[in-house]
C-alpha cells in the first residue's frame, strides 16, 4: 500500500507541476525515480516533522499540492500544532501519507504504534481522513487527492495486505462503500480491517445472520447518510478498527447513532484497542489477536448483540 | 552599531506609535512592548524594502512577509492601515466581536500571508514560500520576523537547518532582539548568546543592526542578501517598549489589558516627551 501510494505520487507529479514531495528521513532508495527525474520538487528534509509540515503549508499557500510522508505517529503527534494551525487553519492542500497506521510496527513498541492517529486527526477542523483497505483501493484514491480541497490524512497499512476491495464499486472520498448487503446487522469498518468484516459477514451468513458491511474508508467527513440509512434497517451495529476505541471510527459512529435517536435504540459495540498502551511486541497479527480485532471476535460480538449469546 | 536605547525617534516613528496606542485603547488590550520594539523594522520594510501593491494584496510578484511573532500585531496592523491594505477604521475595532483584527494576525486580513500567534511557525511557512519561488523561478523574496523569546522554539532551528541546507538567498529572517521575553530577560529565561554565531553556524549570512535606527536598517535591508548563496539573518537589536520611558524594558508592559483612555493619554504624553 505504501509503495503504491508513493509510486502514484511520482506518476501524478510527472503530469502535474503543482505536485511536490517532502519526506523526513525515509528508507534508502525511496522515490529515487522522483528525486532523479524531478529534483526541484523532491525534498528530504531530515527528522524535523514540525518544519516539514510548516514548509508544506507554505508551499501549498503558493498553490502547490504537497505530499508529505513519514511514520504515522510522528506525523500526528510530533507536529500536531503544525497540523492544526499550518494545515487545518489555513485549509491547505497538503496530503499526509502516514506509514504504519494501527499496530503495523508492533515489534517496535509503543513509540511507533499509531493507535490514536484517527482520533487525533478527527479533532482538526478541515482535515479529511482516509484509510484505504488495500493497494488497489490506494490506486483509486490517489488521483482524487490531487484536487480535493483541504488537508488529507492518508493512513497506510502494512504493505502486501490482501486485496479485498472490489474494483466494480466506485471509490469516492467521503462516500462509504457497501461491500455486502444484509438486514440483520451492520458492520462498519475502515482500512485493512475490512477483511475481518468481510470474513465475519460470510461466516454469519452461513449461520443465517445477514450482514451489511460498510467500508468507511473516509472516516472524516463521515458518510452519515450511508451510515444512518443502513443502520435504520438493522438491530445491531458493530464497528471494527485497528485503533483505540476512543475517538476513532467507533467513536464517530457512536456519536451519529446516539444523536439519530433510533427508537428502539440500536444495539452497538466497538471492536478495537482498549484505552491502554499496548503491551508486548510480536506482530501486527498477534497484537490484533490479543485485542480481539479478529473475525472470531466480530462474529461473537454480533451474536451477543443479536441473540444475547456468545459462540 | 549605535545604541538602540539612545536612538531619538523621528516624527514618523512617533506617529506610528500614536496609532498603536489608539488601537490598543480601542481594544483595551494588547502586546505593547513587542509592538513598540518592532516599529522601525516594519516601517523600513514597508517603506523601503518590500515590493507590494496594497490594492492587490495577492499579486503573485509581491514579496512575502510573515510576522512570526504574531503578538507584535499592533505594529503590523498599523503599517497595513498606513499603506492602505486595510481601512484605518478597522484599527478601532481591534479585538472587537465585529472586527477583522484580533490579538494575533490571521491570513484572511489583506496583507497577512499566514496566521501566527503560536510561536515557531512562521519560519517554516516562509521557508516553503521561498522554496516555491525557487521551484517556480519566481523573483519574489520572503521575509520573516521572529522574536527572541520565539527563538526558544526548536522548530525555529529545524527551519534554520533546512534554509541553510538549501542556500536560500531569497529568504531573510529578522530577529526582533529586544532581549526581554514575557517572564524576564532572555539572559535569565533562556540565553540566546552567542546569537549571531548560532545563525552563522546554521549557514546564514548574518548582520547585526540597531533595530530602531532607520538609516542603519535601510542600509542593511536594501542590500539583501549579503551573500546570494545563503539565507540572511538580520539580528535587530531593539528595546522592548521603545519610545515610552516607563514601558521600556519593563516586563509589566509585555501585555496589558484593561487599558483605559487615561492610560492611553499617559502613553502618548510619555511618547511625546521621549528622547
Amino acid at each position: 500500500m505504501r509503495k503504491r501510494s508513493l509510486d502514484m505520487v511520482y506518476e501524478l507529479a510527472k503530469k502535474d507541476e503543482r505536485i511536490v514531495f517532502i519526506g523526513s528521513d525515509l528508507g534508502a532508495g525511496t522515490l529515487d525515480n522522483f528525486r532523479k527525474e524531478i529534483p526541484s520538487r523532491f525534498f528530504m528534509e531530515g527528522v524535523s516533522e514540525q518544519n516539514i509540515v510548516g514548509m508544506a503549508a507554505g508551499m501549498a499557500l503558493e498553490g502547490r499540492v504537497v505530499y508529505v510522508n513519514t511514520i504515522a505517529t510522528f506525523l500526528t503527534r510530533r507536529c500536531f500544532e503544525q497540523v492544526v494551525l499550518d494545515l487545518g487553519l489555513h485549509n491547505v492542500n497538503v496530503r499526509l501519507i502516514a506509514n504504519g497506521g494501527g499496530v503495523v510496527y508492533a515489534p517496535l513498541g509503543p513509540t511507533h504504534l499509531a493507535i490514536d492517529d484517527i482520533a487525533i486527526m478527527r479533532a482538526v477542523p478541515n482535515m479529511t481522513i482516509v484509510a484505504p483497505c488495500d493497494a488497489e483501493e490506494m490506486t483509486r484514491l490517489m488521483p482524487q487527492t490531487v484536487d480535493y480541497p483541504g488537508p488529507i490524512y492518508i493512513r497506510l497499512g502494512k504493505g502486501g495486505d490482501p486485496v479485498v476491495s472490489d474494483p466494480a464499486k466506485p471509490f469516492r472520498i467521503g462516500k462509504a462503500i457497501e461491500m455486502t448487503s444484509g438486514d440483520d446487522v451492520l458492520l462498519v469498518t475502515t482500512g485493512v480491517t475490512l477483511k475481518i468484516a468481510l470474513e465475519a459477514a460470510a461466516a454469519l451468513k452461513a449461520q443465517g445472520t445477514s450482514a451489511t458491511v460498510l467500508h468507511m474508508h473516509t472516516v472524516k467527513p463521515l458518510d452519515t447518510e450511508a451510515l444512518l440509512s443502513h443502520a435504520s434497517r438493522v438491530k445491531a451495529i458493530v464497528t471494527i478498527e485497528e485503533h483505540t476505541i476512543v475517538g476513532g471510527l467507533g467513536g464517530a459512529v457512536a456519536e451519529v447513532l446516539a444523536e439519530a435517536g433510533f427508537n428502539p435504540a440500536k444495539r452497538f459495540k466497538r471492536i478495537g484497542i482498549p484505552d491502554v498502551f499496548p503491551h508486548g511486541y510480536g506482530s501486527q497479527a498477534t497484537m490484533m489477536q490479543h485485542y480481539g480485532i479478529t473475525t472470531e471476535q466480530t462474529i461473537a460480538t454480533v451474536n451477543e448483540l443479536t441473540h444475547g449469546t456468545t459462540t | 552599531m549605535t545604541d538602540p536605547l539612545a536612538i531619538k525617534l523621528d516624527e514618523r516613528s512617533k506617529a506610528l506609535r500614536r496609532v498603536i496606542i489608539k488601537t490598543l485603547a480601542a481594544g483595551q488590550r494588547g502586546h505593547v512592548g513587542a509592538a513598540f520594539s518592532l516599529v522601525e523594522i516594519l516601517r523600513v520594510l514597508y517603506d523601503d524594502v518590500l515590493k507590494y501593491d496594497a490594492t492587490q494584496p495577492k499579486l503573485p510578484s509581491r514579496d512575502r512577509f510573515i510576522l512570526s511573532k504574531g503578538h507584535g500585531c499592533l505594529a503590523l496592523y498599523t503599517m497595513l492601515a498606513d499603506k492602505g491594505f486595510i481601512a484605518e477604521d478597522e484599527l478601532w475595532r481591534f479585538c472587537k466581536s465585529d472586527g477583522m483584527l484580533g490579538g494575533h494576525p490571521e491570513h484572511h486580513i489583506p496583507g497577512v500571508e499566514a496566521s501566527t500567534g503560536s510561536l515557531g511557525h512562521g519560519m517554516s511557512i516562509g521557508l516553503g514560500m521561498a522554496l516555491n519561488a525557487r521551484i517556480a523561478g519566481a523573483s519574489y523574496r520572503t521575509f520573516v520576523v521572529i522574536g527572541d523569546g520565539e527563538s526558544n522554539e526548536g522548530s525555529v532551528w529545524e527551519a534554520a537547518l533546512s534554509a541553510g541546507k538549501h542556500k536560500l538567498g531569497n529568504f531573510t529572517v529578522l530577529t526582533d532582539y529586544n532581549k526581554h521575553q514575557s517572564y524576564a530577560s532572555t539572559a535569565f529565561v533562556q540565553d540566546l548568546e552567542p546569537l549571531a554565531d548560532k545563525w552563522r553556524a546554521f549557514g546564514f549570512a548574518v548582520r547585526d543592526v540597531n533595530g530602531h535606527d532607520v538609516n542603519e536598517l535601510r542600509e542593511v535591508l536594501t542590500k539583501l542578501p549579503p551573500d546570494a548563496n545563503k539565507p540572511s539573518a538580520i539580528i535587530c537589536h531593539t528595546v522592548k517598549g521603545k519610545g515610552v520611558a516607563y514601558a521600556e524594558n519593563n516586563m509589566a508592559w509585555h501585555h496589558q489589558n484593561k487599558v483605559t483612555a487615561a492610560d492611553a493619554e499617559k502613553l502618548i504624553e510619555a511618547l511625546e516627551a521621549s528622547r
